[in-house]
């Protein structure tokens, strides 16, 4: 197959970036994309240019590094499913790819492809997480948890921390990635005792990074990688509200 | 009859009683003295995020490295299985002691029985550890917890969060470090790559690394230095492991004092899916879990071409069934590896590349019902879907054994301590606890029991004698030294500028080691490899082509270091594994094997651990050997049969 | 308190309230509005006795405060966070297909809104300001005759076309909007997230439909 390509590239965050074409020939359409653009790394450095630099580390779909608008979408035309785990299979012979990074204003460009999603990281800072030290934690059994509470805790937990989330968003928001880390926590009653408390900061920290507003659009779910529910968001919102209005100080 | 350097400190008394008596004797720091004390945890895996918050919590000052964005990207995500701990809540004869039987069998006998005995000791804290910090572990339905089994035993110990037993633990984990970040006793550096070990009057007081965002080489001093930077299973190229895991820091560690302990040891795990082309970056692997409920098959006829449903029973071979009637589907990994290589090498391999073997589920599917199984596995299902196009509800899968895990790494005393005073290495990175072959489901336990519960009280007990030590002084002439020669290195990489990538290196080094140095090995192989590696060596001093420069972000320019350190790990591998005339575990030498093909050990001449002395020629490395001395446990032939 | 105002979430929940007390509000329109339809000279006298009745109760001139409260605040509201999008996303994307994950008005909800308040914009200077303020005739009861100066206005086709494009807007505003806005207040049971949902349809489907009869059928009629 022969691949057309579009990368942004960017030096850093304080230059402009623009679209430079590449074309990739030997294409193997049982390639993953990131393969794809190891291809084109490799003939780009033999060259003695400089490689399009972008994030990825596993390449199996489950720590959330890689990550890139492809076509403009996030993680491409497959929905549920990371850059690393896209193939060439979903492409035609003699497509032209667009591939841009993921835009928001709280995930500054590092290079080209490479973005600074520390944002996220600061979220759960500020307060998702059980405060609990090393050696307090009773027996495990002591705290019965039923199937499906385990189950629904799990769906939302299961969240990688990519960002495709904000970068679908129209607007930029971070609501499905905080949401679901609040719900994981607040499903289980280990997590619950601190629900206020974690509520109120996450949503605070998420407005101190610069996210947008969530208005459930529901485009973060199709393209989360794993498929996580936009009602976490509107639980996120419920526990927002009851922490405001019924708990107290 | 221990050299000095390997004084393993194991503490008399019964097996039971030895981390009891070790805990009771060991010395404190008191509270306020903790936040004088700063340590530096590099890596922020289970083990490192575990290790960092344990200690912040304790209250001593933390500096976390990682190289990825964010620590919870760290690699411990990927493990899917589970997690094992001896709770003995199917009620079905589980114990420590068998546990530790269990752990100690699946290495072949070729570890220490202090560590691995503490490393099933600890197991059920683990458990209560991660359910405290709201893992969410499978459930039965009336609200306990759920066991599965797996590979190399006989009871069902596992805890598992579907197929994402590693990420949920990495998030707890994570999660307790962020919470000490806010706290503001965790410093958190993430995108920084360990360069260079600092010791100062022989302790280790220090690292050098590389923002790799900005290029800058930084100093980070502190009291003492805990590696826990995972396994090297990387160095094969082709591995489940991700692209950024490195044996950087601990090879670097290695050429300041520490030994490595047998290097050469690296688990091939044997559910993996098989390479499609010479583009392939990496292996992925699908949990052991799925052996569970898969069968393993080749077609009987080597020149098989029909597509696998239209093969009738007959003429199908469920090798490890027949040979492993007790264990079945379930025979440990390196055996399961071992026989599917056979089955490849002898010509009945399936797929293009006539590369991999039959993972089959249609009698499960037929038994439980598609939903059951979708419960179980669909994750991974989904997930082979997604790579290969291929839906595995209808046709059986294709997989193939792909290089793993790092059963060598830093040699550590019982305190996990290496051999330089103040340098500790926890997790993959240290070689204690699996012997020749680690048991399916007990890395994740590792680098969370080293983390929560051993560290703390060991690195006490080093720090206790620290206290009086004023902070470390990043203007030391040590850190000039290590920082130049860094700064040395990094600029040449960028001037050689020869006609070969990294990559391409990594690659012809990866294929050479696994195909001698890999599932199995042999003297001449060896020895080839080693000449091969050393040839590959010179080549990439004089012909290495890395773009860009060094104040900036530029990943060739990581790799090529990471390259570096292979080259030399490599060399290392194959001398250990050259020296080590027997079988054992994954370590398979052609010479040694019993008359149906069996890993034969040679308990008199090689029950040691192999640690290895760096003496500043790659080629010729010191050994000396650490005597595994079993006191409670006599070795046996390991049988799965 | 400053943080308060300054969160989108809450920003979001007032959206939401104002967003569902106006729709509460055209469901009381409408079925007021219905009575255009009756028999004509019924019709004049009994539209024009409620509209009397409305203007001059206390309750309702306190629901009216509270109403134009809601729209303000709806406008205002949705302007701050327009701009805290627009801050939010940062560089443009060149290349933009993130619409195939979601419905179009969800995604145009601004734009939609424009419309709206244009048209209300309109709807209040030539009825509303007209009645309050302006000259009007009074029919044989005595009272305002805003029957005459309804049906009138809507003789032109191009005040029908207006009125309904406007219309069609609501109604693609409230097929978003009122599911919407249970989320951002936290409905979060799969179940009754799903029944608002299609209650929320429905409840868009026939306000619409309501409204847009309205013009059409006076229209048709003179």
């Amino acid at each position: 197959m022969k691949i057309y390509l579009k990368i942004w590239r960017q030096k850093d965050n304080h230059s402009k970036g623009c679209f430079k074409d590449y074309t990739v020939d030997d294409v193997n359409k049982d390639m993953s994309f990131l393969e794809m653009l190891d291809t084109l790394n490799l003939k780009l450095v033999k060259q003695g240019e400089r490689p399009v630099e972008f994030d990825h580390d596993c390449r199996e779909g489950i720590c959330g590094q890689c990550g890139v608008m492809i076509n403009g979408i996030a993680h491409g035309p497959l929905k549920n499913t990371t850059t690393c785990q896209l193939h060439m299979r979903s492409f035609k012979d003699g497509d032209t790819i667009y591939v841009e990074p993921f835009k928001a204003a709280a995930f500054p460009i590092v290079r080209d492809l490479k973005i600074n999603r520390s944002a996220l990281d600061r979220i759960i800072t500020s307060g998702g997480f059980v405060a609990v030290d090393t050696g307090q934690a009773p027996e495990a059994n002591s705290i019965p948890i039923t199937y499906q509470e385990a189950e629904s805790a799990f769906d939302s937990a299961a969240c990688i921390g990519c960002g495709a989330c904000v970068a679908s968003c129209k607007n930029s928001s971070a609501a499905l990635f905080t949401g679901a880390k609040i719900t994981h926590l607040e499903l289980l009653p280990q997590g619950q005792k601190e629900t206020h408390v974690r509520v109120t900061e996450m949503v605070e920290q998420m407005e101190k990074e610069g996210f947008g507003h969530c208005s459930n659009t529901e485009a973060c779910q199709v393209e989360c990688p794993e498929n996580i529910s936009v009602l976490n968001i509107a639980r996120m919102n419920y526990e927002y509200n009851k922490s405001k209005l019924l708990v107290k100080k | 009859m221990n050299t000095p350097f390997l004084d393993t400190k194991i503490p008399e008394g019964p097996l039971e009683k030895k981390w009891s008596n070790y805990k009771r004797n060991a010395k404190l720091v008191s509270p306020n003295n903790r936040k004088k004390l700063e340590i530096i945890v590099v890596g922020t895996g289970l083990s490192g995020a575990s290790a960092a918050a344990s200690l912040a919590e304790m209250g001593y000052q933390v500096k976390s490295f990682c190289f990825q964005d964010t620590p919870r990207r760290a690699h411990s995500v990927a493990a899917q299985g589970g997690v094992n701990a001896a709770k003995n809540y199917k009620n079905d004869g589980d114990s420590v002691y068998r546990m530790f039987y269990d752990t100690l069998k699946g290495g072949d006998f070729r570890s220490r029985e202090a560590n691995t005995y503490r490393l099933a000791e600890c197991s059920a804290s683990l458990i209560d550890q991660a359910i405290a910090q709201g893992v969410p572990f499978a459930r039965e339905y009336g609200g306990y917890l759920r066991n599965r089994s797996f590979g190399g035993v006989q009871v069902s110990r596992t805890f598992y969060a579907r197929g994402q037993t590693g990420q949920q633990l990495l998030l707890g984990a994570y999660q307790s470090l962020m919470r000490q970040v806010k706290a503001e006793k965790v410093k958190l550096y993430a995108r920084h790559e360990m360069l260079d070990l600092v010791l100062i009057d022989n302790k280790a007081k220090g690292i050098i690394a590389r923002n790799l965002d900005t290029g800058e080489i930084e100093r980070h001093g502190a009291h003492a230095v805990v590696l826990a930077t995972g396994g090297f299973g990387k160095i094969y190229y082709l591995s489940t492991l991700a692209m950024g895991c490195n044996a950087s820091a601990i090879w670097r560690a290695h050429k300041k004092g520490a030994f490595m302990a047998n290097p050469s040891w690296t688990q091939i795990h044997p559910t993996s899916l098989p390479q499609s082309g010479p583009y392939q970056s990496k292996l992925t692997l699908m949990s052991e879990s799925l052996r569970n409920d898969g069968r393993i098959w080749v077609p009987k006829d080597k020149n098989e071409t029909r597509k696998p449903n239209d093969i009738p029973e007959e003429e199908r071979d469920y090798y490890l069934e027949r040979k492993y009637p007790s264990f079945g589907n379930l025979a440990p990994r390196d055996i399961a590896s071992r026989a599917a290589k056979e089955q490849i090498d002898a010509g009945k391999g399936v797929g293009a590349l006539k590369n991999a073997v039959y993972l089959d589920f249609s009698r499960a599917l037929k038994e439980y019902g598609k939903d059951i199984i979708k419960e179980r596995y669909g994750n991974l299902f989904d997930m082979y879907r997604k790579i290969t196009g291929i839906n595995a509800y209808d046709e059986p899968m294709k997989i193939s054994p792909a290089a793993h895990f790092s059963m060598g790494g830093l040699w550590v005393d019982y305190e996990l301590m290496t051999s330089i005073n103040g340098l500790f290495a926890i997790g993959e990175a240290n070689f204690s606890d699996h012997g020749a072959n680690r048991l399916g489901a007990n890395s994740l336990l590792q680098a969370c029991v080293d983390g929560y519960f051993i560290l703390p009280y060991t690195l006490a007990n080093y720090l206790a004698g620290e206290i009086k030590v004023p902070k470390t002084n990043i203007q030391d002439k040590e850190f000039d030294i290590a920082e130049e020669n860094c700064k040395k290195q990094l600029e040449s990489f960028l001037t050689t500028k020869g006609e070969k990538t990294a990559e391409e290196f990594h690659k012809e080094l990866g294929k050479e080691l696994y195909d001698k140095c890999g599932l199995s090995r042999s003297k001449q192989g060896l020895e080839q490899a080693i000449e091969n590696i050393q040839k590959l060596r010179k080549e990439f001093k004089t012909n290495l082509m890395v773009p860009g420069d060094a104040a900036e972000v530029n990943s060739e320019l990581e790799k090529a270091g990471r390259v570096a350190d292979y080259m030399e790990v490599a060399e290392l591998m194959c001398i250990d594994a050259l020296q080590r005339e027997e079988s054992c575990g994954a370590h398979f030498r052609q010479e040694y094997q019993t008359e149906d093909g069996e890993a034969k050990r040679d308990d008199e001449h090689f029950s040691y651990s192999a640690a290895w002395e760096w003496t500043a020629n790659p080629s010729e490395p010191k050994l000396n050997k650490e005597p595994l001395i079993f006191e409670f446990v006599k070795p046996t032939i390991r049988s799965y049969k | 308190m400053m943080i308060y105002f300054k969160n989108a979430l809450t920003r979001k929940n007032l959206m939401a309230l104002t967003g569902l007390f106006l729709s509460f509000f055209l469901i009381i329109h409408l079925l007021g509005n219905l009575q255009l339809l009756l028999p004509e000279k019924e019709a004049q006298l009994q539209y024009n006795l409620y509209s009397h009745f409305l203007s001059g109760n206390i309750v309702i001139k306190l629901v009216s405060y509270v109403l134009y409260a809601c729209i303000l605040l709806h406008t205002l509201d949705a302007i701050y966070l327009g701009i805290k999008s627009k801050k939010a996303n940062g560089p443009k994307l060149s290349r933009d297909r993130r619409s195939r994950a979601s419905t179009w008005q969800s995604r145009n909800m601004m734009f939609l809104g424009i419309i709206i308040f244009l048209f209300l914009v309109i709807h209040f200077k030539d009825f509303w300001y007209h009645y309050k303020f302006g000259e009007l005739p009074h029919d044989e009861n005595g009272n305002k005759d805003l029957y005459t100066l309804v049906v009138n206005a809507f003789d032109s086709i191009w005040y029908v076309i207006l009125y309904s494009v406007s219309f069609l807007a609501l109604g693609f505003h409230l097929l978003h909007g009122v599911a919407s806005a249970h989320r951002s207040l936290g409905v979060y049971h799969p179940f009754y997230s799903k029944l608002i949902r299609i209650l929320g349809y429905l409840f868009s489907i026939l306000i619409t439909l309501g409204y847009l009869i309205i013009p059409i059928i006076i229209y048709i009629k003179h």
